[in-house]
């Protein structure tokens, strides 16, 4: 297995998306990677045993159009946040591309202090292409939200010194006095009113969802277009969950937000995303849009992760829950042949004369009916 | 006719800290049958676990028992000194699988060691039979018998749940609490898990209380409900009533907050503010800061409980005849 995998050329791979989705595609991840090594023992260094990686993202390819709520979901382990990093550069990819349709004014930019080295085609930009050092132009339009509120808010700086924190990094906002009223404006915003009280309280003065609406606000201070974020509401009550979920949304209506949603919680995605992507042990495994996830999954795992959540619906009680899949989930680091479910399939069973194929070659993401993509053999017409 | 498996009257649980008072569990009474099962449910920080833990006579300090009685399978534990509790009743009768006791299993045991241990202790099996015994509960949980000899570090999330959940059946209590049992799991594992609870409450016969915050999986499971909030049981009653027609303002407003998988996409809404300080509760009813349908009463004194009907009762200010 090569690190380095071939890919067709960008010109090649664009065009053919641009397309099919057309104009309003924000964003393309094409075969993106994100493998990290393992450490190695002394017995397997001497022995000069070839390196081992946790293949974390495995070569994924979606897109996410201008507006849309994008949604992640699977299990812990699968790679979420680890390809919610990767897009946005938090992390070097390991190969693959990504397509992103910058602001004019920025692409304009990265030309001029970058020029040959990026590559720009039209509107579109791979960012994998652009240097961390130069990244910074890119940053303010590429934001995220950080899985655990309570671990990425600083608790000795007042709140009004971690929203103003992202305008001092990026020089925005010029004088003191403007760059309070952008951070009392973030605060109303996010509906911590009265502003100029909260902007004066440390972190633990305020509630779970008020130290949530700080983070949403550090993430839209800076005026972004796309923003991570991951697993935003899965630290909080069920009781104000869903006041953060539509804060968001608003901001997104006002702001002409696009995000990648990251969740493991199918009934959060239903409800607010347009489109979800399901994965497993670091692959893309079916994407469509929620109601189809829902309503008419193709893929088995897909189908097992349906039949698991429970419904708060009591005439359920006591029946036994028939979740089909066998086995557990592997390690990211001892990836099964083939198809990566196969050994937990249960469709597998129903049809042994595909055994050979989903042991042996993994199958391709493709578009089995119109925008419903799945990656599973039963599926493919060979 | 069974009769009652747990009884609990009246009980206060408080956490007595240098800044005040945490009156965690506050007043709060109810019974369960023989073989029944029932469900708390409410959001972090309500007493759910301290309520468990005073089922089990093991409230940490600065915490203690202040008032009210627990009778279990027809004996009032509040009475009985910690040997008494710790030779007759604890593990025996009631057990408990602690919130997050699966990152909790000692790293340097073996499974089979864990979980034969307190059968030497308590019923002075033999190495042997202890270990033979192990294996059966095992298997009834749904592991192979060869997980005996593993140690925790070699087992799967789910795995791990399902020895502690043996170890918490090992010595055949009548009752079981399950703190946040599958909070940690994934979904597919949540429901493995689920349904091994359903197996065990059918074959075995044994009560359990599920603790939660999610409602989802107290539907699966309990017969009876109790939705706590801020150190009281708001609503008591059978599963059906409770969901289908939930009658205090916090259950209500709690239910139309969680989203669905199937059906109608119903608008989601959720219950401003947050709950009180526990030290420094409201005069009235606790939720009345939160409530839609607060009124002056509500404000200034606690709600009575009423009976809706024999098996349903509220703490709530607008049931009370007027
Ligand atoms: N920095 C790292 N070094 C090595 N392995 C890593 C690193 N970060 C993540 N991994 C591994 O990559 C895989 C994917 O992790 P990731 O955090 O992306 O999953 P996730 O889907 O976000 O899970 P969760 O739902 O638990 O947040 C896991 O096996 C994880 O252990
Ligand atoms: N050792 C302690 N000292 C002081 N206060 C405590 C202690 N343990 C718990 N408390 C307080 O008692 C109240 C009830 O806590 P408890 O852990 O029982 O809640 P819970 O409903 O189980 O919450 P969660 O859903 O987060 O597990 C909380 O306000 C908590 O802060
Ligand atoms: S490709 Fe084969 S093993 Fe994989 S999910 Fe489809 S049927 Fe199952
Ligand atoms: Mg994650
Ligand atoms: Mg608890």
């Amino acid at each position: 297995m090569s690190l380095q995998e071939k890919l067709p050329p960008r010109d090649e791979v664009l065009r053919e998306f641009q397309k099919k989705i057309g104009g309003n595609m924000l964003l393309l991840a094409y075969k993106l990677k994100k493998w990290f090594p393992i450490r190695r023992s002394i017995k397997e260094v001497l022995l000069r045993k070839p390196p081992r990686y946790v293949r974390a993202v495995d070569g994924i390819t979606f897109y996410i159009r201008e507006g849309e709520t994008f949604c992640l979901v699977g299990e812990s382990g699968c790679g979420k946040t680890t390809t919610g990093r990767t897009l946005i550069r938090l992390l070097d990819p390991t190969g693959g591309y990504v397509f992103y349709k910058a602001r004019p004014e920025t692409l304009k930019l990265l030309k001029e202090t970058l020029g040959e080295k990026v590559y720009i085609s039209g509107d579109y930009i791979d960012l994998t292409t652009v240097p961390a050092k130069k990244f910074k132009p890119l940053r303010k339009e590429l934001q995220i939200i950080f899985q655990d509120p309570y671990g990425s808010l600083n608790p000795r700086f007042k709140i009004k010194d971690i929203l103003e924190e992202p305008l001092l990094v990026h020089g925005i906002g010029g004088s003191a006095e403007e760059r309070e009223k952008r951070v009392l404006k973030a605060l109303e915003d996010v509906k911590l009113t009265p502003a100029d009280e909260f902007a004066y309280r440390y972190p633990h003065m305020l509630s779970g969802g008020q130290r949530q609406r700080v983070v949403v606000a550090r993430a839209v201070i800076l005026n972004p277009r796309f923003v991570v974020a991951d697993e935003p509401v899965s630290m909080l009550d069920v009781s104000i969950r869903a006041e953060i979920l539509e804060l968001m949304m608003e901001l997104k209506r006002r702001y002409g937000l696009t995000y990648l949603f990251i969740t493991h919680d199918l009934a959060v995605a239903r409800y607010i995303c347009d489109r979800i992507a399901v994965m497993y042990l670091g692959t893309i495994v079916e994407i469509a849009d929620s109601d189809t996830i829902v309503e008419n999954p193709l893929h088995p795992y897909t189908r097992a992760l349906i039949a698991a959540v429970p419904e708060p619906d009591p005439s359920l009680r006591h029946r036994f829950k028939d979740v089909p899949i066998k086995g557990e989930i592997p390690s990211a680091a001892a990836i099964p042949p083939g198809c990566r479910f196969h050994p937990r399939c249960v469709a597998l069973d129903q049809h042994p004369e595909l055994r050979s194929l989903c042991t042996s070659e993994q199958p391709e993401l493709i578009e089995y009916e119109k925008d419903h993509w799945v990656a599973c053999w039963l599926y493919q017409k060979k | 006719m069974p009769g009652y498996v747990l009884e609990v009257e009246h009980l206060k649980t408080y956490y007595y800290t240098y800044k005040g008072i945490v009156k965690a569990v506050d007043d709060v009474s109810f019974k369960l049958k023989e073989g029944e099962s029932l469900g708390i449910a409410g959001e972090s920080g309500c007493g759910k676990s301290t309520l468990a833990y005073s089922l089990l006579k093991l409230v940490p300090p600065p915490g203690r028992i202040a008032g009210g009685r627990i009778v279990i399978d027809g004996v009032d534990v509040t009475r009985m000194s910690e040997a008494e509790v710790r030779s007759k009743v604890r593990w025996k009768k009631i057990s408990m699988v602690f919130q997050g006791a699966m990152n909790a299993l000692n790293p340097v045991y073996t499974v089979g060691y864990q979980l034969a241990e307190p059968l030497m202790y308590h019923k002075g099996y033999s190495k042997k039979e202890a270990l033979e015994e192990a294996k059966k509960y095992l298997q009834l949980v749904g592991l192979s018998p060869e997980v005996i000899n593993r140690y925790p570090h070699e087992l799967s999330g789910g795995m791990k749940q399902r020895v502690v959940i043996a170890m918490a059946l090992i010595l055949q209590p009548k009752i079981v609490i399950a703190d946040e049992p599958t909070t940690a799991l994934d979904v597919v594992v949540q429901a493995q898990i689920l349904n091994l609870l359903k197996k065990l409450q059918k074959e075995l016969g044994i009560s359990i209380i599920l603790i939660t915050h999610d409602l989802s999986i107290i539907a699966e499971l309990a017969d009876k409900v109790a939705i706590m909030y801020a150190g009281k049981i708001v609503e008591f009653g059978p599963l059906e009533k409770v969901f289908l027609e939930p009658q205090h303002p916090y259950t209500q407003a709690l239910l139309r907050s969680i989203p669905r998988l199937r059906g109608e996409k119903s608008k989601l809404e959720w219950i401003p503010g947050t709950p009180p300080d526990l030290r420094n509760p409201p005069l009235g009813c606790r939720f009345a800061p939160r409530c839609r349908f607060a009124m002056d009463i509500c404000r200034r004194e606690p709600p009575p409980e009423i009976q809706l009907a024999p098996d349903h009762r509220v703490l709530c200010w607008l049931y009370a005849k007027r």
